[in-house]
């Protein structure tokens, strides 16, 4: 029905387009250049003002017509349905879409069908109207524009206020979605911090949440909120995993962009990159399979004491993992900095690799500590390897060849299965999630501001 | 100070007797080739010690292209081949033994864009004694990079603002700026390939006097499209034209009595 309706508009808004063209040069007549705006934007002026109401009619509409349906149906059925819960209301509602329009009724009962029969006229009631509506506000809206249509008329102005406004709602609904997501974590974490206090949560070193009893009768163990263990494993790993992505990303961008023959380059750049479109399962497993057995077996054969899955284990493949971000990044930016400072310093004498210590690279930092960041960011909101090499066992330990886990992994692990939300078992993912959001958030603005500081005397 | 290989100066080769000074830079049958494009086509030069040489020509004839042979500057670009004999102070430059970063340590360059690191001031300065290892302590340093500047003239206008950004600095200053970081090296000759064309009059009268200056301690080789510009500053001109050396002389005489049609041709403008 939608598709339909949206369908015709859209043939409706090609055939104005084309009249209101005719229409503006028929009008202009032998003056043409006495148009104010091109042809086409009058056509464009007139497809908006004949489709745009309806279209909006027809969405709205779409949008409010299941609730307004269901409330009417609901309290014609008050009576039968007094005793009944949130939920089985729900099921109810669902039974009569289902009879009214195709589908399986988990219950079909007297009471049901006639709930259907009315659902499915009023729904055609509404329908009906819906389409009345969308066609008055779209002759109206025709007859506006058409008698609008004038040379002296400035339709290029209106049509471009419109996608003016087009332009800002999608910026809108985009940051409208971002505040959206913060205020609902803080507000979900707010009610976790009023069960938990916030000084245990940042400040306590045990995290044991798996202790909480599961229904008010069960008796649960000490549960308890200390997200430390899980900062320093989220540390430890991503430092373990910067220690191996960064030397190895800038080294390789440094090859590629000022060593490497450009038959090299043509293939090493794009190889590199199908790295980073490995999915993280899969270097997941290459970590729990592979990295983490070997680096036990020679942990042990050094007479050291490894446990199957180590911090060292997850960190390594995950460096290896954002090696493509940093030099494909670091690639970028020192490929930007200008032959004319490399020549400038070639021609004092300067070797090539005094030319890229001295030069190159330090024009480059801004956005080699941009890439950088970027792959920190990466590295603490990856899960997938940590799940799978590095384990979920909350040991506050600076070792790494200890099982650890990290903020990720818990909010993971804390909401699968079967959950209560108002559990601070479940709350505790939003408050993990905060502090994740809060360390990122911090760590750009730090980049931000050491790349703005920077590029003051690169430009 | 580091040891920098030195050379005697003996007296001239007798093979092309255009200079009356004593020749600092030889050529002899120089050719460069990018690829298949021959870009130099069997170039004999003397340029004589202190003094300036000027390089002039229609755009494309090869001015660039051989003044970066002095420095090897042509070693970066892969298709670039370069035959034939270039001497400084008798030594061939092109020899298997020469080291080419000493060579540049020599033969110093200024840019036709400027061109200063993003680095301060100082910095910029300081680049070229640092990498080449010529001062001990950083009182020497100071004094190098003081000396540089006053000697590009623009010490009075930065000696208050050393650890400034050098890329912070008016165009005619970056461009100083440059000729103060290739004098600091000590250099024995100065490239400078266009070096006014990216500044305004007043600017470009401040580096000609500066180059005029300049001439008493090194060897200059200078590309320029003004005309104007190489009659002021040079004592002889080259000009240059589709990759043949078609003239060479003193400059009074090249702008007043060219030889060689061509060069008649391009000093009064009357060329395509
Ligand atoms: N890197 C290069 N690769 C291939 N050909 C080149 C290269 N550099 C210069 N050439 C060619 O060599 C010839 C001489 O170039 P060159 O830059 O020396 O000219 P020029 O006299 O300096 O010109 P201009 O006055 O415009 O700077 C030109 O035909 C040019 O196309
Ligand atoms: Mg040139």
């Amino acid at each position: 029905m939608f598709l339909t309706l949206f369908g015709i508009l859209v043939a409706i808004a090609i055939a104005c387009h084309l009249a209101g063209r005719r229409r503006s040069i028929a009008l202009a007549g032998s003056n043409y250049a006495a148009l104010h705006s091109l042809p086409g934007y009058y056509g464009a002026w007139l497809a908006i003002m004949t489709v745009g109401p309806a279209l909006i009619v027809l969405v709205v509409w779409s949008i409010a017509a299941p609730n307004v349906l269901r409330s009417m149906v609901l309290s014609q059925f008050s009576a039968q349905l007094a005793t009944s819960s949130v939920a089985q209301l729900d099921g109810f509602w669902r039974d009569i879409q289902a009879i009214a329009f195709g589908g399986t009724a988990g219950i079909r009962d007297a009471v049901r069908s006639d709930a259907a029969a009315v659902l499915s006229s009023r729904a055609a009631t509404s329908t009906t109207m819906m389409i009345v509506l969308m066609a008055a506000v779209g002759v109206a809206g025709f007859v506006y524009a058409w008698n609008a249509i004038a040379p002296a008329f400035r339709s290029r102005h209106r049509v471009e206020s419109v996608v003016k406004v087009l332009l800002a709602v999608s910026a809108t609904i985009a940051i409208l979605t971002t505040i959206g997501i913060v205020v609902s974590l803080i507000a979900e974490s707010m009610r976790f911090f009023s069960m938990v206090s916030p000084i245990d949560f940042l400040f306590g070193l045990t995290w044991t949440p798996q202790q909480m009893a599961f229904r008010a009768d069960q008796v649960g163990g000490t549960a308890a909120f200390g997200f430390i263990p899980l900062l320093t494993g989220t540390l430890l790993i991503t430092f373990i995993a910067m220690v191996v992505a960064a030397p190895l990303g800038i080294m390789a961008a440094v090859y590629l962009s000022d060593y490497a023959t450009p038959k090299v380059r043509a293939v090493g750049k794009p190889v590199l990159e199908i790295l980073a479109g490995i999915p993280t399962v899969v270097y997941g497993f290459f970590a729990a399979l592979t990295v983490a057995p070997f680096i036990r077996n020679s942990g042990h054969a050094l007479g050291l004491d490894v446990s199957s899955e180590s911090a060292l284990a997850a960190g390594v493949v995950m460096g290896i993992m954002i090696v493509p971000f940093v030099s494909s990044l670091s690639d970028d930016v020192i490929n930007a900095v200008p032959q004319s400072l490399r020549d400038g310093s070639a021609g004092l004498g300067a070797t090539k690799s005094e030319t890229i210590r001295k030069v190159v690279l330090p024009a480059a930092l801004p956005g080699i500590v941009s890439a950088l960041v970027l792959a920190v960011s990466r590295a603490m909101g990856e899960t997938m390897i940590v799940v799978m090499a590095a384990g979920l066992a909350a040991n506050l330990t600076l070792n790494p060849l200890e099982a650890v886990t990290t903020i990720t992994v818990q909010i993971g692990t804390l909401l699968t299965g079967d959950q209560e939300f108002d559990s601070p078992k479940t709350l505790a993912a939003f408050g993990l999630g905060l502090v994740l959001f809060v360390i990122t958030l911090s760590l750009n603005l730090v980049a931000l501001r050491v790349v703005n500081k920077y590029r003051e005397q690169y430009d | 100070m580091n040891s920098l290989p030195s050379f005697e100066t003996t007296a001239a080769t007798t093979a092309v007797p255009t200079a009356a000074v004593h020749p600092k830079i030889t050529g002899r049958n120089v050719n460069v080739f990018y690829g298949e494009k021959h870009a130099i086509k069997d170039v004999n030069v003397d340029i004589p010690e202190r003094s300036v040489m000027a390089f002039i020509g229609p755009s494309g004839c090869g001015k660039s292209t051989f003044l970066r042979c002095i420095n090897r500057m042509n070693d970066t670009i892969p298709i670039c081949r370069v035959t034939g004999d270039i001497r400084i102070d008798e030594q061939d430059i092109y020899d298997r033994n020469l080291d080419v970063v000493q060579l540049r340590a020599r033969v110093g360059m200024v840019f036709q864009k400027p061109n200063p690191f993003p680095k301060s001031i100082y910095e910029n300065v300081a680049y070229g004694p640092r990498i080449h290892g010529l001062v001990k302590s950083k009182t020497d340093l100071d004094e190098v990079v003081e000396t540089a500047l006053k000697k590009a003239s623009l010490w009075n206008e930065v000696k208050d603002r050393l650890l400034e950004s050098g890329t912070g600095l008016s165009g005619g200053q970056q461009q100083r700026l440059c000729i103060a970081r290739a004098i600091a090296v000590s250099p024995e000759v100065i490239l400078m390939d266009e070096p006014c064309s990216a500044l305004d009059p007043i600017a470009t009268a401040k580096i000609e006097e500066l180059i005029d200056e300049l001439k008493q301690n090194f060897t200059i080789v200078i590309v320029t499209h003004s005309m104007q510009q190489a009659a002021r500053v040079s004592q002889r001109t080259a000009f240059f034209h589709l990759g043949i050396m078609v003239e060479e002389g003193a400059t009074d005489q090249i702008f007043t009595n060219p030889v060689d049609t061509r060069t008649r041709d391009y000093i009064t403008g009357r060329f395509g």
